[in-house]
Order: structure tokens, then C-alpha cells, then sequence
């Protein structure tokens, strides 16, 4: 599975994102470079309305590109067929599922959809496979458990563990982290990283987790006014981006400790 | 494995008391007839010519019917909640019921505005039939073509709704301008019927049915899939819209053909699936789908038999009784086990 760590999955060149109504379109950023290598777990931060959710939607093909191209695994995203694009990329949406009648184990199964036959059948690969999803988020206890008798942390690390099960190279979670406390933050944005390392797959994720993103991505992608700047975190903090996130009037990033802090009067 | 050996046992059991009720349905009516007499008939044997007419010609094609309307209710009650991911939804919410007792209603009361010499022609039985597919399909079709436009599962809910609303308010009109003959004929219609099928009727029916089915089958993992919400499910590579088409179409064969052939059945769409997910508590439709066919089937033939009134010569009107017998086990259901299951 070691293959050539340096091999790209996710690639954008000169993206532009946005809305498109009947008249005019509405830009949200422009000239948008990023490029995700395998295995690496890359955070997606910036302050709220500035086109976070708007990009990530553009990089799954919910929402179409303005300007520019995506590629997943060199091919460009508009290329893909649901069933290709669903074999190569993974999803972790802030929606609740619609039934929370279905038991852990039948949730991280649906994962294998792409793959299973007319009628859904399980191959003795698909359950393998499920099997170990479930081990590496540690959900093997809750396996015959309802979806409602599980926490909110619970029930992420199950949601995460059915995109592990969709066995894609790109597993992207749209802020993972909300609704759960400062523990579970830790411990989910924890887990990415530990799956991103033993799975090789790149993990996407956007969050408000800045100071957590900072520790534990392998990069960062920026966003502020219509500029997305990706680099490491190392680099990012001596280049002063963070300073730049959000109105300075009520809270400073401080270089040192790598976090917030509120401004003092 | 052991929750597969526990739902086989449940299977057993089900299908053991489907023809336990289907035995109980024919034996029972105005007249008694000896159970060996029944067997008798069956196996080609009988002494008794007019207990034979009864159970040949009469009884047979009312349990069969009840069989395919208590089975493709069901089902298309189950496959409509979950396309709606809303418990409430049944297989009239798309206007089925509506647009065929809107063509109902122009025949049976529109006959005589439309002047004089039609009327004779209109008010046949077959009319009926051909008046309440045509209506229902009517509907149904605009449902669907507006449907492939609708982004949303929950609008195309409510302008099934609104259509619903348009027809019965036209019923309302029609029924101003009509003699109190034809308003008891359409409501007489409206009581619903499982004993008015001939073997040639029930024939056409069976077919269409068994087309619904066949396609209902098919929309099983995408079912399972729709569970998780649409956007999971388009992240798993589903065609949204093809599957919507696919689930709409079954349900308007299955509960279109029932309602034209039957007249409207309450209750059974909606509250069998919920019967079924309290009992099986579970929400895979590989499970649900077969459960569903004979949960309804068994219900439908246990309310014709009561509708029977056995041993009178009375016959209760089938929608009601589906209704005063299902409802309240379904409250019974949801109090018993406090949760409303999805």
C-alpha cells in the first residue's frame, strides 16, 4: 500500500468559485492552486461566509467550477460519472441521516454501495473490508447498536468509519468537528489523522478547530477575501496568514503559542 | 447471523398465517359452507353447484384481490416513506386517490352534464374502472414531470398535496350540479370493494401488479441507500432523479391499478410499513420489502373477513373497516413501544 508517497490526488488549477444566477455571477475566490498529495491530512479553515462550504462543494461536483478545472487522480471532475467519482471520493456532510433506525453495522456497510451488486448483497470482500473500518475508528463494540441510541461523538466516528468503508483515495468531512466537545474535537481531528497515516488516503476537512488544524494537519488551506493560500502550518504561521483570518478588533493570533487569544482592553 | 435465523422464523410464521387467513377468508360469508365442502370445491370435487359458484367465482377472486391490494399498498406506502423520509407519506400523498376520484366523479356525475344519451354508456362499471386509471394517471403524470424539474423529494410532497386539493374541490363542484343518484353512485365507489372482480378483471390486475412489483424489487438498494438522505446517497454515486422515477412509477402501477380496480383503501399504505419496522425493527428494505407484502396481504384478508360480517347478509364498506381495525393498532404500536420508528 506504501506506494510513492508524493503521488497527487486532488488537484485545482486556476479555479474559480462562486454562484451563477440568471443575470450576473457572484465570485467567492479566484485563481484557486491547491494540490493534495496521498496521505496527507489537509484542514480547510477561514472564517465563517467566506467560501468554505462554496469550495468544498465545487471540489465534490455538487456545485459547478466558475472558472478553471479539478482533477482527482489527474482526471478532471467532470469527466467522472456518481459511480467512478463515488469510488474515488468519500464524503462527511454536516446533514443527519435520514433514518437513524439502521444499526452501526448496516451504516458503514452502505458504504459499499458502489461496489455491491443489484440488490445491495455483501461480498465476503465488501464485509472484510467493513470489518476493518469499523476497527480502525474503534466502533467494533457499537457495531449492533441503533444509530439513536449513539452520542454525537459516536455517531461521527461512525459516519467517518462508512466513508473509510467507500474505500476511496480522497475522504473529504465537511467540519467534522461541530456539536462535539473539546475532548471529542481533539479526538476526531486525531483520528483523521491516524487514518490519513495507516490508510494512505488524503483526508480534506474544514473546520473552526484552528488552533487543533495547526498541530495536527499536514497542511493547511487558508481562506480569507477571495485568497486561498495552502502551505504547512510552520510556514503559514511565519508568513503571518493567520493574522490575517479575521477582523483584528477582538482577537490577535499569537505566534508563539499558535493561537488565538482575545485582545485585551 | 443469529438476527437472519430470527427474521426466518418470522418469515415462517407470516407466511403460515397468510394461508391460515386465506382459508379463514374464503370459508367465511352470507352462507355457510362446511369447511370439507371448501376443500372439496377446491381440489375439483364438489357435490354442491351453487357452493361451488360461491367459492369459484365469488370468493377466490375476492381473497386474491384482497392478497394484491393489501400487499401493493403496502408497498408502495413503504417505498413513498422513505423517498419522502417522512412516516406520514402513504401512496395516495402523490394524488393517486384524488385523480381517480376525480374521474370517477366526471363520470358518475358529470355524465349528465355532458348530456343525456352519454349517460347510459358512462355509468358502466368498466367505465368506472377505465375513468379512475385514466384520472390517476393523469395526476401522476403531471407529478412526474414536474418532479424531474423539483430538486427537492419535499416539494414534489406538497404539489401532490395541491393536487389532491384541485380534484377534491372539482369533486365538490360536480357533486353541487348532481342528482342524488349519481352522488350515491360515486359514493358507493368511494366505500371500496374487493368482491366486484371477475376472474377476467382480476387477470388484468394481476398483471399490472406484478409489473409493479418487479420494478419495486429493483428500487431495493436504492431504498437502503435514500435512508442515509439524498446528498449521501448522490455521494454514493446515485442517480437521484432515475431512482425517484423508478419508485414513483411502481407506486402509481401498484396503488393506481388497485384504487381503479378497488375504489380508495385507507390506512393499509400507510400504516402496514410501520407495522412492519415495530415487529422487525428493522429498516433494511431487503427485510421490510417481503414483510411488507405479507403483513398487508394478512391484514387485508383479516378486514374483508370482518367486512363480511360473516353468517349476515350485510357487507361493511372495506375503507372503513381497514381504517377502524388498522388505526388503532397502530396507536397501540406506538404507544406500547413509545417510539415512532423510521
Amino acid at each position: 500500500m506504501k506506494t510513492n508517497k508524493s503521488h497527487t490526488i486532488l488537484k485545482t488549477k486556476n479555479l474559480s468559485i462562486g454562484y451563477t444566477s440568471k443575470k450576473e455571477e457572484t465570485i467567492i475566490a479566484s485563481n484557486i492552486n491547491i494540490e493534495l498529495k496521498k496521505g496527507e491530512l489537509v484542514g480547510l479553515i477561514g472564517a465563517n461566509g467566506v467560501g468554505k462550504s462554496t469550495l468544498l462543494k465545487t471540489l465534490t461536483k455538487v456545485q459547478k467550477a466558475l472558472q478553471g478545472h479539478v482533477f482527482i487522480n489527474d482526471k478532471d471532475l467532470l469527466k467522472y460519472n456518481a459511480i467512478d467519482l463515488a469510488k474515488v471520493l468519500s464524503l462527511v456532510l454536516t446533514e443527519q441521516i435520514s433514518s437513524k433506525n439502521l444499526s452501526v453495522l448496516e451504516l458503514v456497510a452502505l458504504g459499499r454501495q458502489p461496489y455491491t451488486n443489484w440488490i445491495g448483497n455483501l461480498s465476503k470482500n465488501d464485509t472484510t473490508i467493513v470489518n476493518e473500518a469499523l476497527n480502525l475508528t474503534n466502533i467494533k463494540d457499537l457495531k449492533h447498536k441503533k444509530c439513536f441510541e449513539l452520542s454525537d461523538g459516536q455517531l461521527q466516528k461512525v459516519m467517518i468509519s462508512r466513508a473509510l468503508a467507500q474505500d476511496t483515495d480522497l475522504i473529504i468531512l465537511d467540519e467534522p468537528t461541530t456539536h462535539l466537545d473539546m475532548y471529542h474535537k481533539a479526538y476526531i481531528l486525531k483520528l483523521l489523522q491516524k487514518l490519513a497515516k495507516e490508510t494512505n488516503k488524503t483526508i480534506l476537512f474544514s473546520s473552526h478547530e484552528i488552533d487543533l488544524a495547526i498541530q495536527l494537519c499536514d497542511k493547511l488551506i487558508v481562506m480569507s477575501n477571495g485568497h486561498v493560500v495552502s502551505d504547512t502550518s510552520t510556514n503559514l504561521i511565519s508568513k503571518g496568514t493567520f493574522a490575517t483570518l479575521f477582523p483584528k478588533d477582538l482577537i490577535i493570533f499569537n505566534e508563539k503559542t499558535a493561537s488565538f487569544k482575545v485582545k485585551k482592553e | 447471523m443469529q438476527k437472519a435465523n430470527k427474521h426466518t422464523i418470522s418469515f415462517i410464521t407470516l407466511s403460515v398465517l397468510l394461508i391460515l387467513c386465506f382459508f379463514l377468508n374464503i370459508s367465511l360469508g352470507s352462507i355457510s359452507i362446511p369447511n370439507k365442502e371448501i376443500i372439496n370445491v377446491l381440489f375439483g370435487s364438489a357435490k354442491n353447484l351453487s357452493w361451488q359458484y360461491i367459492i369459484i367465482d365469488y370468493r377466490l377472486p375476492k381473497a386474491f384481490t384482497a392478497i394484491i391490494v393489501g400487499s401493493g399498498l403496502g408497498i408502495s406506502g413503504l417505498m413513498m416513506q422513505t423517498l419522502f423520509r417522512n412516516p406520514l407519506a402513504g401512496p395516495f400523498v402523490l394524488g393517486i386517490t384524488s385523480g381517480a376520484s376525480l374521474g370517477v366523479a366526471i363520470v358518475t356525475m358529470g355524465a349528465s352534464l355532458l348530456g343525456g344519451v352519454m349517460v347510459g354508456v358512462l355509468a358502466s362499471k368498466w367505465s368506472i374502472v377505465i375513468a379512475a386509471t385514466l384520472g390517476s394517471f393523469l395526476v401522476l403524470l403531471t407529478v412526474l414531470i414536474v418532479s424531474t424539474k423539483v430538486r427537492d423529494s419535499m416539494a414534489i410532497l406538497i404539489i401532490g398535496l395541491m393536487f389532491g386539493s384541485i380534484s377534491a374541490a372539482v369533486v365538490n363542484v360536480l357533486s353541487y350540479f348532481s342528482s342524488a343518484e349519481e352522488l350515491q353512485q360515486y359514493f358507493f365507489w368511494g366505500f371500496g370493494s374487493l368482491g366486484n372482480l371477475s376472474w377476467n378483471e382480476l387477470l388484468i390486475l394481476f398483471a399490472l401488479y406484478s409489473l409493479g412489483i418487479l420494478l419495486s424489487l429493483g428500487t431495493i438498494k436504492t431504498l437502503n441507500t435514500l435512508l442515509l438522505g439524498e446528498n449521501y446517497a448522490k455521494s454514493l454515486g446515485l442517480n437521484i432523479k432515475h431512482s425517484r422515477l423508478l419508485i414513483i412509477t411502481s407506486t402509481s402501477l401498484l396503488a393506481g391499478t388497485i384504487t381503479a380496480f378497488t375504489g380508495p383503501i385507507a390506512f393499509i399504505g400507510l400504516a402496514i410499513p410501520h407495522i412492519t419496522r415495530q415487529v422487525f425493527n428493522t429498516s433494511n428494505h431487503k427485510t421490510l420489502l417481503p414483510a411488507v407484502f405479507l403483513f398487508g396481504a394478512i391484514v387485508m384478508l383479516i378486514c374483508d373477513s370482518i367486512a363480511q360480517l360473516p353468517t349476515s347478509d350485510y357487507t361493511l364498506p372495506i375503507n372503513a373497516i381497514t381504517s377502524l381495525i388498522g388505526a388503532p393498532v397502530v396507536i397501540w404500536l406506538l404507544i406500547r413501544k413509545r417510539k415512532m420508528m423510521f
